[in-house]
């Protein structure tokens, strides 16, 4: 018993010596983008007590990679409801992961959407349409919830853009969201043009648009679209013969 | 003359014979799973892309280190010196002149050492592994793409894979089994039984992940009763924050580690061990054998 009360005492006193360091690493870690991840009680209903326990001792990446493993069995089976709640707890446990937030984004966005519209045992084409949307919708708020743990991350805001393009036709956000890309430093060099292309299609910003394409032009760029679209554009907003891009390349 | 506090040539001995004698306890089985696991693993992921399957492999892969290596240093650790009492070879060593610190310390060198083998033959498979399937993408690719796409196509492999994140990651996987082994030393420098200890030690390891949510909750003024407070500060104060050494979930999602973060943490683990190294010394040179 006196034994005990000592190691006790002991761990204590070793435990007070500790702590300054501690809290020290644990802001210093929390700056460099590690400790972010919340575990909280609605997510060990999703997941089941045994991975949250798991998830909670260490092996979160881990129970993250399983779940994904598991998310493909339900893709398989066209489960896209579960493939939905799995891709949620994926990205809950490993928030950091662009890849995982990309996936789940495509899998709802692209597949599960066409699945959604050809789905043959709904024989309306509103209901079917409306469930489409939907699906756009979740994949666009997987990328938003991504880019919010991972703002810097050039590839979800490229993929945002594109899915703002693609799906919605918004030019105007898929403009904004690729010219957002194109300031990160991890970006793409034809991000900033693909800006351009989306908003010369937005009226009343061909000015903004004309002046990134040229920009891109006399960076050396000779993609036959940024010609194309170059020559209508100054076409459009009356750009006078001798400021105007070469005829031919 | 006196004599030296340590006398490298005897800890060197007990290290090795704690090493051999922890090879015959089939510890070592351990590996042979987590070989498998890695390459079933591998087999699987034919079906997934690139990207995900360099994932999965490194996420899989990463976290079976870290319980290998954990449940090694708890499990094998926990038997040693009831083993030795059993065997009532600590009477023989303890007999010879050789003082109860040195005989600690050979029995944590041993299993550091240990740990240290398995986890470089665990890293060793796990590198093989992620070339092999490294390998297999971009032949896959050549045979598809050629110019600019192929590049492109390749860097991103190559980004996918091998990173240089992955071995302060692995390094600190070693540091948080090597306190868990010297955690689970200073229980059984007091401990009556092996099991008990691996008990204690189990339930330190699962409190220790939570300590630092109630290290926050003591401290960050959260409204609570005073004796809520008063159990989180226990809690805080006893058990070590084993969510510091949890760096390789992020290092998989792509968080990069610095060098200055990764030497405070691996110098707060070598100070855990320093300290739980000498506590078990204190237990054990009062302990009645």
């Amino acid at each position: 018993m006196k034994r005990a009360a000592l190691a006790i005492l002991l761990l204590l006193l070793f435990g007070a010596a500790r702590l300054p360091l501690e809290l020290h690493l644990a802001a210093a870690q929390r700056a460099a983008g590690f400790r972010t991840t919340s575990l909280d009680l609605p997510l060990r209903d999703q997941i089941g007590q045994m991975s949250f326990v798991a998830a909670l001792s260490g092996f979160r990446s881990l129970v993250a990679a399983l779940l994904w493993i598991e998310s493909h069995n339900a893709w398989a089976d066209l489960e896209w409801g579960r493939m939905a709640g799995l891709f949620q707890n994926v990205t809950t446990l490993q928030p950091r992961s662009i890849l995982y937030w990309d996936l789940a984004a495509w899998h709802m966005a692209w597949n599960a959407s066409i699945a959604a519209l050809e789905n043959k045992d709904q024989p309306s084409k509103i209901l079917r349409e409306r469930a489409q949307r939907q699906y756009w919708e979740l994949g666009k708020k997987f990328y938003e919830d991504g880019l919010k743990a991972n703002p810097d991350s050039a590839e979800l805001w490229e993929k945002l853009a594109i899915l703002q393009r693609d799906k919605f036709e918004d030019h105007a956000a898929a403009a904004q969201a690729f010219l957002t890309a194109a300031d990160k430093p991890d970006a793409h060099g034809y991000v900033r043009r693909m800006a351009g292309y989306e908003l010369a299609k937005v009226p009343g910003r061909e000015t903004d648009a004309h002046a990134i394409l040229r920009a891109a032009y006399d960076r050396g760029d000779r993609q036959p679209t940024l010609l194309r679209v170059l020559r209508e554009l100054e076409e459009k907003l009356g750009v006078p013969t001798d400021q105007r891009i070469k005829q031919t390349p | 003359m006196s004599a030296p506090l340590f006398s490298p040539t005897r800890i060197g001995a007990l290290a090795w014979n704690t090493l051999t004698e922890l090879t015959r306890l089939k510890v070592f089985y351990f590996l042979l799973i987590f070989a498998l696991l890695v390459i079933g693993n591998s087999f699987f992921m034919a079906r997934l892309s690139f990207e995900e399957e360099f994932q999965m492999l490194k996420d899989v892969s990463l976290g079976a280190m870290s319980i290998f290596t954990s449940l090694i240093a708890i499990l094998a650790t926990a038997m040693l010196l009831p083993k030795d009492l059993e065997d009532r070879t600590t009477f023989t060593i303890l007999a010879k002149p050789v003082p109860r610190h040195e005989y600690l310390l050979g029995k944590l060198l041993g299993i550091l050492l240990l740990l240290a083998i398995s986890l470089l033959v665990m890293t060793g498979l796990f590198l093989l592994v992620l070339w092999l399937r490294q390998e297999a993408a971009l032949a896959g690719l050549r045979a598809q793409l050629t110019g600019e796409d192929l590049t492109r196509a390749t860097d991103a492999i190559h980004a996918a894979t091998f990173n240089a994140n992955l071995l302060p990651g692995i390094l600190v996987i070693f540091i948080k089994a090597a306190l868990l082994a010297a955690l689970t030393l200073m229980v059984s420098a007091f401990a009556s039984s092996a099991i008990f200890t691996m008990m204690i030690t189990l339930a330190a390891y699962f409190i220790g992940h939570l300590q630092a949510t109630a290290r926050e909750y003591w401290l960050e003024g959260i409204d609570i009763q005073w004796w809520t407070r008063g159990l989180l500060a226990l809690l805080a104060l006893l058990f070590p924050d084993l969510q510091a050494f949890n760096l390789i979930d992020d290092i998989v999602a792509g968080v990069p580690v610095t060098l200055s973060l990764f030497a405070q943490t691996f110098t707060l683990g070598l100070f855990y061990v320093a300290v739980y190294y000498l506590l078990a010394c204190f237990f054990f040179a009062r302990r009645e054998l």
